[in-house]
């Protein structure tokens, strides 16, 4: 059973403040301590918002704030809380709105590029821990950001449960991207539940990245392109182990004219893990475009991938397409490279390297290079 | 000039199917060698017994290198010791890139520089602005070729394997290709065994001798120029018939 904690957690001024085994864990999801390269920084620590701020010149370009504060000091907050994801979709988005812990609301106010990324960090230290997070992001018009959210959990976690609603609301002319990576434990079960709105000549761009083990998640958030010439793209990294049962969809529902859809996923399952991977993309507008593609690599006579990609297409003139490919890595491809003096090993590091291609994910070379680390730590160890 | 690579009674068997019998050649330091044969004789399979790649099991005869067996070595071990390979038909691999290919050939970790030299062989291939692309995805027939042979240099083997370096490329990249092969081996004392079929490698390589591969084994020696106007003229059945007329003489 888990347990709801007392909120016993007091606000802070920075991550700075927060004990070194919290900050390293963190670091590891992309979580920058001395927020030098960040423009905000937001910290849900278990059940509470422990700070969130604007770092100095970025002030008037962003707020952040937790979402519970936001709520009580802007009424018209409520015109966008609960409303791109349903609050009776399943027993996780009940217990969300029920037991609702905070969270972070950002606004990118209209016009303002933002240079340096937002960082919201969701950590869980204690035992047990039931975090139910609501975040919501409005990127108001011509604006654009990116924001990257690290998960992650303190090594001796025995149970956790982490729901995080995340509802994006990306308006005429901004670009959005949004980064989550992750570093739950074999203990950790996730259930995030996260929908966007893109509106005309819009971008929103999501990205997930999980490489550590997870107990179970899943998710499938869903973006609609409302807008004309709005793009949305869904781009995963996605290494299961162990035990490991991950569930990972999205849905695209194109309605703008003019609008385009990706959705990338790589997956690599070894060891007893499973990954479902799923993508939809669903038009009834002749002028849109939308392609879905699912890579999956084994490594374990025992792993699973299951990818089902569809595609819901009403009327003439849709352009939408997928492509799936589930197998082992290419004896030929490993042949080659030890053909120039790699040994089996480090050829089938790299390859796997070269999988996990981060390329995918379009980041700048700061976020990028996090995530190269990552996916060098996972080749490495395979 | 020392012998570098020999080939001795070397026979392959897949599946009780002979597909190369007795093939015997030595190769000398600062000499190059070049195999003819038509399409399935066994070149390609010779090239890749000799690498060490596996699917090619050696049923007798051995593969000496600088008086090492290296008949049971495996295809790392053996470019390790100094084989290299440039493949007819290079694999296209997703998410490596050819700079990573040019550093790993070079023996360089993924965060090492290239040396001054090696950027400006980059540059002499034309492959300078291909360095981001994975390694053979989509690229052309030529660009293949040049990526493979620069890999190859980058290496810095004792013997250079190259399967038809010359199908696909255009005049120009021919001569390039052909001459920095014969600089590399006459700096390094190297020996490269050429598979060609129109021969037109050989107008920009030093080439002393010539083999002709046929019906898995091999069926006569002798100098480039004059096995290659003798298939132009007669063709492989003319090699046969040559060879007929020697054994009965």
């Amino acid at each position: 059973m888990f347990k709801m904690h007392e909120k016993k957690n007091k606000r802070i001024k920075s991550f700075k403040e927060l004990p070194g085994d919290i900050t390293r864990t963190a670091e590891t999801v992309g979580i920058e301590e001395t927020e030098k390269r960040r423009s905000g920084s937001f910290l849900q620590l278990d059940e509470s918002a422990l700070f969130a701020r604007v770092t100095g010149r970025f002030k008037g370009q962003i707020e952040i704030m937790d979402t519970k504060d936001a709520l009580e000091k802007y009424d018209w907050l409520h015109n966008y809380y609960w409303k791109l994801v349903d609050m009776d979709k399943d027993v996780y988005t009940k217990k969300a709105e029920k037991e609702f812990m905070g969270g972070y609301f950002l606004r990118i106010l209209p016009g303002e590029k933002i240079q340096f990324p937002i960082q919201s960090c969701m950590y869980i230290s204690k035992q047990r821990c039931k975090q139910n997070v609501h975040n919501i992001i409005i990127a108001e018009p011509g604006s654009e950001a990116q924001i990257i959210t690290g998960c992650a959990v303190s090594r001796d976690i025995k149970a956790a449960e982490h729901i995080g609603i995340s509802e994006f609301y990306v308006k005429k002319g901004a670009r959005l991207t949004s980064t989550m990576i992750h570093n739950w434990s074999m203990e950790t079960k996730v259930r995030p539940r996260s929908a966007a709105l893109v509106e005309d000549n819009a971008s929103f761009m999501s990205n997930y990245v999980i490489l550590n083990p997870v107990r179970d998640l899943q998710m499938s958030p869903v973006a609609k392109c409302i807008g004309k010439n709005s793009v949305v793209r869904f781009s995963s990294l996605l290494h299961a182990e162990n035990k490991s049962l991950m569930d990972v969809g999205s849905r695209v529902e194109l309605i703008g004219d003019g609008s385009r859809a990706e959705v990338i996923s790589r997956a690599i399952a070894k060891d007893n893990s499973k990954i479902i991977v799923r993508g939809v993309m669903q038009s009834e507008n002749p002028t849109v475009k939308a392609h879905l593609e699912c890579s999956g690599l084994l490594l374990g006579s025992k792993s699973t991938i299951h990818a089902i990609p569809e595609l819901l297409a009403t009327g003439e003139g849709i352009d939408m397409s997928h492509e799936a490919a589930v197998g082992k890595i290419a004896e030929k491809e490993i042949l080659y490279l030890m053909s120039r003096g790699l040994t089996r090993d480090e050829a089938t590091a790299l390859i796997i390297r070269g999988f996990l291609d981060t390329r995918i994910l379009h980041l700048p070379s700061s976020l990028d290079n996090i995530i190269r680390g990552l996916t060098e730590k996972v080749a490495e160890g395979l | 000039m020392y012998n570098i690579l020999e080939i001795k009674n070397l026979s392959v068997e897949i599946n009780k199917k002979k597909i190369l019998r007795n093939i015997n050649i030595t190769m000398w330091g600062g000499q190059s060698y070049v195999m003819f044969g038509p399409n399935g004789s066994g070149k390609t399979s010779l090239l890749m017994t000799v690498m060490g790649m596996p699917g090619y099991p050696v049923k007798k005869g051995k593969i000496i290198l600088e008086n090492k067996d290296i008949t049971k070595k495996t295809v790392d071990e053996r470019a390790r010791l100094g084989m290299g390979i440039a493949f007819q038909l290079p694999q296209e691999i997703k998410g490596v890139k050819l700079i990573d290919m040019l550093k790993i050939s070079a023996g360089k970790k993924p965060n090492q520089e290239l040396s001054s030299d090696e950027k400006k062989l980059i540059k002499k291939f034309m492959l300078d602005e291909m360095l981001d692309r994975d390694v053979n995805l989509d690229f052309s027939g030529g660009e293949k070729k040049r990526a493979e042979v620069l890999q190859l240099l980058f290496m810095k083997p004792k013997v250079l394997l190259l399967d038809e370096p010359d199908s696909g490329v255009d005049l120009e990249s021919l001569k390039m290709i052909g001459e920095e092969i014969q600089r590399y081996i006459e700096k390094n004392n190297a020996s490269a065994l050429v598979i060609t079929h129109q021969g037109h490698i050989l107008e920009h390589m030093g080439v002393e001798k010539a083999c002709v591969l046929l019906k898995n084994t091999i069926y006569c020696y002798n100098e480039p120029q004059k096995i290659l106007e003798s298939i132009r003229k007669n063709g492989y059945k003319g090699c046969l018939r040559c060879m007929k007329r020697r054994i009965k003489e």
